[in-house]
């Protein structure tokens, strides 16, 4: 399986420079595509789905509303959990499946600490700061978790992932003894709704500052060379001195960071949690954001601003599906047409097919 | 395994290590489960000294365990199906829809049930194995599409009456020689399976001889085990890994009439998050993820164990709903590390 997949990565890798940049080119082609036959789509129907208007919201403050703010707000969450899943997808060459289990653990955390074990609390119990902390490290000690079962014992990533996707919600469930808290504390839904004041939704600001802080990891640190360097050849890195275990373990770190903050947000929303139903289904979103970026999904080189375009084109999908009022629990049937026309278009098939004359030279290649 | 190959050239050595590696991991599965039901046994006493509540366990999974060989198939070959659960449920409610708003009857939802199945299998095994999309990807749209699909065909539950139904869904086969007597009444009551637990161990007896005796069956293990050099040995790659999709949707089907016929109704909530549960049945069954090793015993045991484990909790005490996850998850868990640690120690004897 993962040397199938692997094989247009490297042909990527071993082609002239020309060749890789029609390759980026086409990278980002599908989700733009998608985002543009989108846009269109709903100026054709009715334009009236861009229009944004101020408004008062129930405490009298205003705020922006609109169907596109509420795709740039409601797709936070998975720019978040895109953004980390593209580098344990680009350093382990597979994908984590209990990003929405660990947003739940997340969540449940933070409300432990700000309720203090009451049922329902009027003002915070803990300081909304450290509980957030104490929210990240969790995450990050179950995202450690997930790394070493991944990179020391070399297990699947969807598999060792499959662990704390079955138990996370149950342990979710454990931290607050199975009650369901409820934060009437309007401070602790800034972050998921509005700061008086201000009309843009709070989440966006999260997302923006989470995107910068990435863009300057990158810019300016090796994590990004690293990181393609361990998920296109584990050994040769190795051998040019990184350690391809612990930078598959910190990537996982990382996710674990950023799905705290997705499930701070997602609890922030409501000032409550239901430790079933919370970000259920997201982690195939995530992945979807992945993939519909133009990573390969078996690893190597990754563009996380794809991941993050892919997240809000999904976002956007999904709004416009709400708007023509398809019912919730239908919506999976038209993601799915939508996953597997974009897996087709862009399988490594089609694109054999394109270059049909390299194929039997790249056959004898492998079989030498 | 036949002992003619053992003495043969060197690639086919190599197949009897890997064949060996997968009597290693069966031993273990069935050891510890026949460990763990002992300790229920002398320990918990109760209901696990009962035969019934032996066979209850393979009343109330006879899906599963057909979904689990399916999942073991296409996990031999070297990939993973994550919509069996939800192609479970999609069956489940157009069985019932078919039989209760329509006025069906038997034969063609049965028929409806395996085609549903086996639609998903082709659909899906194309895509894997002749566009070469991974199958992690093209399962999950599956799992979505099905899901989507299931609440699109009827959001309310549908409960069924048809009476054929009714009658093949109430065939109670007795096991001769254990049954009990009641301590009250002193009435001696049969213990009985479900008619849906004898095709279950029909598949399971059927696909173990497929996967060990047949060149179909000798095939899948050599795709998973190594893609190129079953390219060489001259084996299909692609049309064999094309039918193992095709035999797990088949299965996925057939599962989910079994599960049809075990509740009796179609609901959005069938078969939610049985993929999981067949996955980690292969786990512990001894299937390795990496394709290639495996064994249908096992995830028969596989599925046993792990029924055995959530009852072992619940009757310690531990009744809330999240301790079974949890213990499940530590089961996965644990046969993951012995997996591979036997895969660790299996690279450096080639060293």
């Amino acid at each position: 399986m993962s040397a199938e997949t692997k094989t247009p990565v490297k042909k990527e890798r071993r082609s002239a420079g020309e060749v890789l940049k029609r390759m980026t080119r086409h990278q980002l082609f599908i989700p733009v595509a998608a985002l543009v036959l989108l846009v269109l789509f709903n100026l054709i129907a009715d334009p009236s789905f861009f229009a944004v208007s101020l408004k008062q919201n129930s405490l009298g403050n205003p705020v922006l509303s609109g169907n596109i703010i509420s795709v740039l707000d409601n797709a936070s969450e998975l720019v978040l959990l895109a953004i980390g899943m593209t580098l344990v997808t680009a350093s382990s060459g597979g994908q984590d499946i209990s990003v929405g289990a660990a947003m739940a653990i997340a969540g449940s955390v933070i409300i432990r600490l700000v309720c203090g074990g009451q049922v329902s609390v009027d003002t915070m119990q803990t300081s909304l700061i450290l509980a957030v902390l104490a929210g990240i490290l969790v995450s990050m000690i179950f995202g450690a978790f997930n790394g070493v079962l991944v990179a020391y014992f070399k297990i699947q990533p969807m598999v060792a992932t499959l662990i704390l996707f079955t138990a996370g919600r149950s342990i979710a469930a454990w931290i607050n003894n199975n009650q369901l808290p409820i934060v009437n504390d309007q401070v602790f839904k800034y972050a998921g709704t509005f700061i008086p004041g201000i009309p843009v939704p709070t989440p966006v600001f999260i997302t923006i500052f989470v995107i910068v802080l990435f863009w300057l990891a990158l810019r300016f640190t090796n994590l990004g060379l690293y990181t393609q360097s361990v998920g296109i050849n584990a050994n040769a890195s190795r051998l040019n001195g990184l350690d391809p275990k612990m930078i598959k373990l910190l990537t996982y770190v990382i996710l674990g960071a950023c799905v705290a903050v997705a499930g701070f947000i997602r609890v922030s929303r409501s000032g409550s949690i239901n430790y079933s139903r919370i970000a259920e289904n997201i982690e195939m979103d995530a992945i979807l954001a992945v993939a519909l970026g133009g990573n390969a999904l078996g690893g190597g080189k990754f563009n996380i601003y794809g991941s993050i375009l892919g997240a809000y084109v999904i976002q956007f999908l999904t709004t416009t599906l709400y708007k023509y009022n398809v019912p919730s629990t239908a919506l999976p049937a038209y993601k799915a047409v939508v996953i597997i026309l974009l897996v087709v278009l862009s399988a490594p098939v089609v694109r054999e097919k394109m270059s049909h004359i390299g194929k039997s030279s790249k056959r004898a290649k492998e079989v030498a | 395994m036949p002992n003619d190959i053992a003495v043969d050239k060197q690639g086919r050595i190599k197949n009897r290590v890997s064949m060996s590696d997968t009597n290693l991991l069966l031993t273990i599965t069935v050891v510890v489960f026949f460990a763990m039901y002992a300790f229920a046994v002398f320990f918990l006493g109760g209901s696990f000294t009962k035969p019934q509540s032996f066979l209850n366990i393979l009343n109330n999974n006879a899906s599963l365990i057909v979904l689990s060989c399916g999942m073991s198939i296409v996990m031999i070959t070297g990939g993973i199906d994550i919509s069996v659960g939800a192609v479970t449920g999609l069956v489940c409610m157009c069985c019932a829809v078919y039989l209760e708003n329509h006025g069906g009857n038997l034969v063609v939802a049965i028929l409806i049930g395996l085609g549903v199945g086996l639609a998903f299998g082709i659909v899906q095994g194309f895509l894997v194995a002749h566009l070469g999309i991974q199958p992690f990807i093209v399962s999950l749209a599956g799992m979505f599409f099905a899901k989507g699909m299931t609440t699109i065909v009827s959001k309310e539950p549908v409960r069924v009456t048809n009476e054929s139904f009714m009658a093949l869904k109430n065939i109670r086969v007795t096991v001769p020689g254990l049954g009990a007597y009641n301590s009250k009444t002193g009435n001696y009551i049969p213990a009985y399976v479900e008619i849906g637990v004898l095709i279950a161990l029909a598949v399971v007896v059927i696909m173990f001889i497929v996967l060990r005796w047949t060149k179909l069956g000798r095939s899948f293990y050599a795709v998973g085990g190594n893609n190129q050099s079953a390219n060489m040995l001259g084996i299909n790659v692609r049309r064999t890994k094309f039918l193992a999709h095709v035999l797990c949707g088949l299965l996925a089907g057939l599962g989910g009439i079994l599960y049809f016929l075990h509740v009796g109704s179609g609901d959005v909530a069938n078969g939610a998050g049985d993929e999981m549960n067949a996955i980690a049945a292969s786990i512990i069954g001894g299937t390795l993820l990496t394709g290639g090793v495996g064994n249908i015993a096992g995830t028969f045991f596989g599925v046993l164990s792990l029924n055995t484990i959530k009852r072992i909790v619940s009757s310690m005490g531990f009744d809330e709903a999240w301790w079974s996850n949890i213990t499940v998850a530590a089961m996965i868990c644990l046969f993951l590390i012995i997996q591979s640690v036997v895969l660790m120690r299996k690279n450096k004897k080639k060293v």
